[in-house]
């Protein structure tokens, strides 16, 4: 039997396949983002009437999944495998499943399915229906038609995948422990695996995100960017008021995973959170209006 | 007589709307085709996971040809009426008849019209149904505009052999669809229901539920078998996973024995609920280390690759089960209250340890009453919420209470309290067991009360089919915590209790005098409860009406045995005689009380009674109601039935002989009072004007 794909190929083989399908390979956005949906290539670009064809690889920030590098399965830091099509084409699934074909998963040795699973981010007033693909039994993508970003109807459609890459490298190897993928195909002495890279990483981010993270400072970080935001927006700078949008999410997520917002603040932090992302949209839209 | 097939092939149909889209879309079709006067001779519709069919059997191949008759104007009426008339029915003035009434000569018109043929009554009639059809949510998907559960993609309409010319956002109708997505993904032709539906099995596709749930059931009854092994009890998973799969395959898959050890209520939870698979049993009905899988796909290599995947994926989340069960017992249930005062239960009504706090108050007070074991209740009722912050719940909230109940247990808790823990969310709905056990009938009741009481106090009482709280579930479970127990539980005091119990702020906002109005409405709301529940037992309403005014009686096990002897007295023949007295008593004591604007309740005077009829109705009354009276504070209620029985010759008797409305004023008087006396005294057993038919 072949080499199954290491972690670094099976990225390349989704860059090369979306590629192929017309879109424009970006890089991961430089900032802490809790899932690639936040790429202002996703968020923003989502809204408005101009055909949009977007792939990258975001990492995905989830403070609150931090296990110290414990468990096989979680991780606080992770890689999302994002590909935006704008209009949603009609044969997007077909699409979708020749791209598992291109990283092996051959239909008819395994059982695909589509299960129902509506998305929605109440932080970035946003929601679609679509489902999670299975792959014999394990959720490997996540498929949702977008008809609100921003709290603004979509039109045209577009459609989202995101493929949980770790998952995705440990079925197509075979792994049951995320700190034992092969990440660059090497053997003995050049040989790197996911945890060479990241177990470091896991134990203390864990212990930052859990124990250490500073909430006074982190509560008054939050203020502080929602302001800027605000003041951003006056002057219809959306993409950097997006930006501080991004990162009150971010020290939302962290306050959240020290334990400090009870369960009625937490509605209303993500309620903040939201006014911000609705006006970024609306002022994004707004500009593209203009002319950008 | 033709036929009528329809498939809307779609994008993956979630599986919990699909019968109820096949049951729309028949009904839908079927109201459509008897408006436009096309009658047929069968109906049925089917949903698979991606597609939504329908066949109508036995139309006609066009509307009935229609002749109507229309009066027009006069002969000799003006000419712009009679123009008028030409106008409205379409035809020229020598295709009138003239016909003589008996209010004069008139003009008459004939109209023929033709029947349509059914395909264009079709084609006129689907547009509206796709583009208003009911689904629970839906999508717009590219640039379209148009609505369905998800992208649709094939639209096939065949009427008769022939394609109806029908397109939905410009998808025109076509007699082609596609086999399985991925085992025949080709496009072919069909020409009726009977070759689609033999095609569609040909490309792997089971059109029926029915067949694909019959399939799958004797597939892994099967499958088990052979491995001594049964099927255990899947409730809905079936109906569910029937509806994820076009061509199911059933594989049989090993748990790792490690994990055998966790309570066999995580093991299936994440099988059932988050992987959907079966669980099996050994012959001592244990639970087996095997499972059944349902794939969509007749793989090449028999399954192994998918079995080993989903292998992988039950160990991985079981080992998730396994890391909460081993760190959640490394502490007491009783070491999460803490955190309940940080939950939220609902804005007005406090956070999870304020409840906690009432429901062990209220346990506690109802588990003196029905012989709990001294201050058991009330533990329960403090620990009851705890589990909910434990890592497991957390993960996999359908194990409240369960998890509750196997913590406490670990933690040296009584085995009373043990249990209360998860038998106090029942019973859920009118299938499910009731609990028994004395401290957890306590806890159980206690919770459903506390809700009850706290909702109705902050003005969330359910409305018409509004009932976010489910309160009339936890009103229904209540009646059955009662009933089944034949708890002697007067709720009024209960319900007096838990108020008192609300948060501060509740029962200030609504004043000092709240309390009455919040357990009277509370009452009515339960006798409305008691009544739909009773009703499904053939116990009429009418007979629970008639009980429940007398007294507002608030013990239903008391009510029950009234209800059942009142029941039992009606259906006598003396019983039937009586009302139909009594009816006649009341209606006179009624319409004279009217006239003379006055009450005939008062004494009747003995001396005063002339006939030997009325003498012995009055003597039997006061000794039937000193009976009745002795009976009811005995609660030997058929007993009071059958002294009510008592006064049926004498009543009879009465009725035959005597004049109630004589010239003699005193006479007559007293006669009333007599008659009122009849009244008082049935009414005095249940209120017999309530009773209908």
């Amino acid at each position: 039997m072949a080499k199954p794909l290491s972690f670094q190929d099976l990225i390349l083989r989704l860059e090369t396949f979306w590629c192929g399908e017309g879109c424009v390979l970006l890089q991961p956005y430089d900032m802490e983002m809790g899932a690639g949906t936040f790429h202002p290539a996703t968020t923003l670009r989502a809204l408005g009437p101009k055909p949009w064809r977007a792939a990258y690889v975001q990492p995905s920030r989830r403070p609150s999944d931090g296990r110290y590098g414990e468990n096989p399965n979680r991780l606080q830091h992770y890689y999302q495998f994002q590909v935006i099509l704008k209009p949603s084409p009609d044969d997007v699934q077909d699409v979708y499943l020749e791209s598992l074909k291109a990283l092996g998963i051959d239909s008819t040795l395994h059982d695909i399915r589509f299960v129902e699973d509506d998305w929605e981010s109440p932080t970035l007033g946003a929601w679609g229906l679509g489902w999670e693909v299975w792959c014999d039994g394990m959720e490997v993508t996540q498929f949702t038609y977008f008809q609100q970003v921003g709290g603004i109807e979509c039109d045209p459609v577009a459609v989202e995948l995101t493929y949980g890459l770790e998952r995705l490298a440990m079925y197509v190897q075979g792994v049951e422990n995320v700190y034992d993928l092969d990440w660059n195909g090497g053997e003995g002495a050049t040989r790197v695996t996911y945890g060479d890279v990241f177990l470091a990483s896991e134990r203390q981010y864990s212990a930052y995100n859990f124990e250490h993270a500073n909430t006074d400072r982190l509560l008054r970080s939050f203020a502080d960017v929602e302001a800027e935001c605000q003041d951003l927006l006056q002057h219809h700078l959306a993409l950097p008021a997006y930006d501080q949008c991004i990162k009150a999410s971010h020290l939302f997520n962290l306050l959240d995973a020290r334990g400090v917002i009870s369960v009625t603040e937490r509605a209303a932090y993500i309620a903040r959170v939201r006014q911000l992302a609705k006006a970024c949209c609306e002022a994004w839209l707004a500009g593209e209006a203009d002319g950008g | 007589m033709a036929e009528f097939l329809l498939e809307l092939l779609s994008e993956e149909i979630p599986a919990r709307m699909q019968t109820r889209a096949a049951d729309d879309l028949e009904r839908l079709v079927a109201a459509g085709l008897k408006e436009a006067g096309l009658p047929f001779e069968r109906i049925a519709a089917y949903a698979t996971p991606r597609r939504l069919a329908l066949c109508v059997d036995g139309l006609p191949k066009a509307q009935a040809d229609l002749s109507e008759e229309r009066r027009g104007p006069r002969v000799d009426a003006p000419e712009k009426a009679i123009e008028g008339f030409l106008a409205s029915v379409g035809l020229s003035r020598d295709a009138l008849e003239h016909r003589q009434t008996e209010k004069g000569e008139f003009y008459f018109a004939t109209i023929e019209r033709k029947g349509r043929p059914a395909a264009e009554v079709l084609a006129a009639l689907l547009p509206g149904i796709f583009q208003t059809f009911p689904w629970p949510k839906s999508m717009r998907w590219g640039g379209g505009r148009a609505r369905w559960v998800r992208p649709l993609h094939g639209l096939l309409c065949l009427f008769d052999g022939k394609v109806v010319p029908v397109a939905f956002d410009g998808m025109e109708a076509s007699d082609r669809t596609l086999g399985h997505r991925f085992l025949a993904p080709k496009p072919f032709r069909v020409k009726h229901f009977a070759d689609y539906r033999e095609r569609l099995r040909a490309a792997y596709v089971m059109l029926e539920k029915d067949a694909r749930i019959e399939a799958i059931t004797a597939d892994a009854t099967l499958a088990a078998k052979d491995e001594n092994l049964r099927l255990a009890e899947a409730g809905t998973l079936l109906e569910e996973v029937a509806g994820l799969v076009e061509w199911p395959v059933v594989l049989l898959g090993d748990i790792d024995p490690k994990f055998m050890a966790l309570p066999s209520e995580v093991l299936t939870t994440v099988m059932r609920a988050h992987q959907k698979y079966f669980a099996l049993t050994d012959p001592d009905g244990k639970l087996a280390p095997r499972f059944v899988l349902v794939s969509n796909v007749q793989a090449t290599d028999g399954g192994g690759a998918i079995v080993a995947g989903n292998e992988r994926v039950l160990r991985a989340r079981l080992e998730d089960a396994q890391f909460f069960w081993d760190q959640d017992r490394k502490r007491q249930l009783v070491d999460w209250f803490p955190g309940l005062h940080e939950v939220v239960f609902h804005a007005g009504l406090g956070s999870l340890a304020d409840r906690a706090f009432r429901l062990q108050e209220l346990a506690d007070g109802i588990g003196q009453q029905i012989g709990a074991k001294a201050k058991l209740a009330r533990r329960a009722g403090q620990l009851a919420k705890c589990d909910l912050l434990s890592g497991m719940v957390h993960e996999f909230p359908e194990l409240q209470g369960v998890m509750g109940r196997y913590y406490a247990a670990e933690g040296g808790e009584p085995p009373e309290v043990a249990a209360a823990m998860a038998e106090h969310y029942a019973p859920q709905g009118p299938n499910d067991a009731c609990p028994a056990a004395p401290v957890s009938v306590a806890l159980a009741l206690a919770d459903k009360i506390d809700q009850l009481t706290g909702f109705f106090a902050i003005g969330e009482k359910p409305t018409g089919s509004k009932d976010p709280f489910a309160l009339r579930r936890a009103a229904l479970g209540v009646i059955r915590l009662i009933l089944e127990n034949k708890l002697r539980l007067p709720l009024r005091a209960l319900f007096q209790a838990a108020f008192r119990l609300q948060p501060e702020a509740v029962r200030a906002a609504l004043g000092k005098d709240a309390e009455a109005g919040i357990v009277a409405d509370l009452l009515d709301f339960f006798a409305d409860r008691l009544k739909v529940h009773l009703k499904e037992k053939g116990i009429r309403h009418d007979h629970i009406s008639a009980v429940f005014a007398l007294t507002g009686e608030d013990d239903f096990v008391r009510l029950l045995e009234r209800v059942a002897a009142l029941r039992e007295f009606l259906a006598s023949e003396d019983g039937a005689n009586l009302l139909v007295a009594y009816r006649r008593a009341r209606n006179i004591v009624h319409i004279e009380e009217k006239n003379d604007a006055t009450t005939y309740d008062g004494a009747v005077k003995s001396a005063a009674l002339r006939e030997s009829q009325e003498q012995a109705l009055q003597t039997r009354l006061e000794e039937v109601q000193k009976l009745a009276d002795a009976a009811l504070k005995n609660e030997e209620f058929a007993t009071a039935m059958s002294a009510l029985a008592r006064l049926r010759l004498p009543v009879d008797a009465f009725f035959d002989h005597v004049t109630v409305n004589t010239e003699d004023k005193a006479l007559r008087a007293n006669r009333l009072h007599l008659l009122a006396n009849i009244r008082r005294t049935l009414e005095s057993v249940a209120d017999f004007s309530k009773i209908e038919g």
